[in-house]
């Protein structure tokens, strides 16, 4: 417990070390919601604050967005790379287990993923007037569910491929396509019948979907589907990563 | 005593390249123990498979009592480990590095004594990038004598150092095994060797080659003494043939090396000083040359470097 507390918060130190990666985690979001909303032109009249507009639509896609980004590429590319410079070869002379180093670069990566989607709302509330969720709790839980039932993508990935440079390119490949058709990054009502069916097959689809929902006020009991499907997942993914774990 | 490490028939290949060749050894209780040999003899292959990181192929290991692999978590709580080749992420500082690590054991010890007894006061706060490579060695020894442990794997000890802190990791070697620990390494240089081992292990080729204290491969190893000198008034036959008595002559002009196996009654010196002055012949610049670990060494595994 001693180990994982020290291992968590030298973790987390090591990030915030890391200017360019903190930056993008804590003002990604943000950053995009700027973008957009300055896209859209959106800014509402006065008067109308809490209107359903663009922008209410937008946060909970850039929130799946952010969960599939980190999900696949943050603890992916520190444990690709912890692997390939034998940082874990000193680690595994140790007594420290394997769930021990996992949990860490978990909590570390939630944490602050976490304090970019709040920047986000906070951000939407303050400068746009967003009208925030029936629930706002329930909606950082889904952010929560979903966030570490990707986690488990990310380990599988680098317990799978040999580099931290094929890592990553497997997590762009995987990652673009995911972002597109899941309706993160646009309506998927607006795709054609037969990509729409294709979506079903992409997990981040699942994510997009309880967080819109979650959103618009509707309760957990009406995303049993997306549920059971993140569900699944996290224990899938803690259980295989934790198998595949390789130290060198 | 009794053998903390006990290896028997130890056999690790890669493919086709055969690492370790069935080697047998045993380490007892309270003793440094080192290996030495060429590049690629076996020696980090050998250190591994006890530190339970390798598989090995073939042969029976006993590390603590345990099996390497099957105990290889008793291992890791009760041996401390200084690999060759490991890092650590780029902005851990010093400090940090032995922080976190301490954590890991029930019974570390003050790592801030450690710091000091490494000469790394300076470098607390330097993140582990910015050390030099020296430094880095010495963090990792710190790290794996962090743990307090009873016996120390040490693969390199004291590559990348500077002679003083070489020395000055020789006397906390030294310390350590005096607090009862038990300690297996690896070294290039066979000064080294020679001052910290108890006893050691030649490799080469995965085997070995030979195995005994220093002294032992020393005496037993039929290497030469030497004796060098000058002649100040020429060489004369009679001068000439008493000295081949003593030992081989090589003369270049006036420059005469005798050699002569080693393990004479008297030393090779004071017989080549006594004939010369019982002959009235003026010499200069005498020098001698004892055998050491390295004569051994190079005579075991060959002059040629090699991998
Ligand atoms: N992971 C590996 N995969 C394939 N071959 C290896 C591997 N590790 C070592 N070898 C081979 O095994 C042989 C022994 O290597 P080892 O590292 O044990 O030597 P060593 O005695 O420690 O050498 P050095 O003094 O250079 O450290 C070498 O021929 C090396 O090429
Ligand atoms: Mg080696």
């Amino acid at each position: 417990m001693k180990s994982l507390l020290k291992m968590t918060w030298m973790e987390a130190k090591l990030f915030l070390r890391e200017p360019a990666a903190a930056f993008f985690t804590l003002a990604f979001p943000l950053v995009m919601l700027l973008i957009f909303a300055t896209i859209y032109g959106n800014t509402p009249p006065p008067g109308s604050t809490g209107s359903q507009g663009a922008i209410d639509a937008l946060i909970p896609a850039f929130t799946a967005m952010v969960i599939g980004i980190t999900g696949l590429m943050a603890v992916t590319m520190t444990m690709a790379t912890y692997r390939e410079n034998g940082i874990l070869r000193r680690l595994r002379t140790t007594p420290v287990k394997p769930l021990v180093v996992m949990a860490a670069q978990v909590a570390v990566v939630f944490v602050m993923t976490g304090l970019g989607v709040l920047i986000l709302l906070a951000a939407g509330v303050l400068l746009y007037h967003v009208r925030l969720p029936g629930n706002p709790i329930s909606f950082l839980g889904g952010y929560a569910l979903s966030s570490l039932s990707f986690f488990g993508i990310g380990f599988i990935l680098a317990g799978v491929l040999p580099t931290a440079r094929t890592a990553q390119v497997v997590a762009m490949v995987l990652l673009y396509p995911m972002l597109i058709l899941s309706g993160a990054a646009w309506p998927r009502e607006l795709m054609p019948a037969a990509v729409q069916k294709v979506t079903a097959c992409i997990p981040l689809t699942y994510v997009v979907n309880l967080l819109r929902g979650l959103w618009a006020g509707e309760p957990w009991g009406a995303h049993l589907l997306d549920v059971a499907v993140l569900v699944v997942m996290l224990l899938a993914g803690a259980f295989i990563s934790a198998r595949i774990f390789r130290w060198e | 005593m009794d053998a903390i490490v006990q290896v028997n028939g130890l056999r690790k290949a890669y493919g086709a390249t055969v690492a370790v060749d069935g080697i047998s050894f045993e380490v007892c209780h309270g003793e440094i123990f080192g290996m030495v040999g060429p590049n690629g003899a076996g020696k980090t292959t050998t250190i591994e498979c006890l530190e339970g990181l390798r598989k090995p192929d073939g042969g029976r290991l006993s590390v603590l009592g345990v099996d390497p692999i099957l105990g290889s978590q008793v291992l890791r709580e009760r041996a401390g480990m200084q690999l060759q080749q490991s890092n650590l992420p780029d902005r851990m500082k010093v400090w940090e590095a032995l922080d976190l690590y301490a954590s890991f054991y029930p019974r570390p010890v003050d790592w801030q004594a450690l710091i000091a007894q490494l000469g790394l006061e300076e470098k607390r706060n330097t993140p582990f990038a910015k050390l030099s490579g020296g430094q880095k060695q010495r963090l990792f020894i710190a790290l794996a004598l962090l743990p307090d442990p009873q016996l120390i794997f040490l693969d390199e000890l004291t590559t990348g150092l500077d002679p003083q802190a070489r020395r000055a990791i020789w006397d906390l070697i030294l310390a350590v095994r005096a607090l009862g620990k038990t300690i297996l390494l690896t070294t290039h240089f066979m000064e080294e060797a020679e001052r910290l081992c108890d006893r050691v292990a030649i490799l080469d080729h995965g085997r070995i080659v030979a195995l005994d204290t220093p002294s032992a491969l020393i005496h037993n190893l039929a290497a030469e003494e030497r004796v060098s000198f000058t002649l100040l008034g020429g060489v004369s036959p009679a001068l000439q043939q008493a000295l081949a008595q003593l030992g081989s002559v090589e003369m270049n002009g006036d420059q005469v090396t005798v050699s002569s196996p080693n393990g004479r009654a008297r030393p090779l010196v004071s017989e080549v000083v006594s004939l010369l002055t019982a002959q009235g012949a003026a010499f200069r610049d005498l020098s001698t040359r004892q055998p050491s670990l390295e004569d051994v060494f190079l005579s075991l595994t060959g002059r040629a470097m090699r991998d």
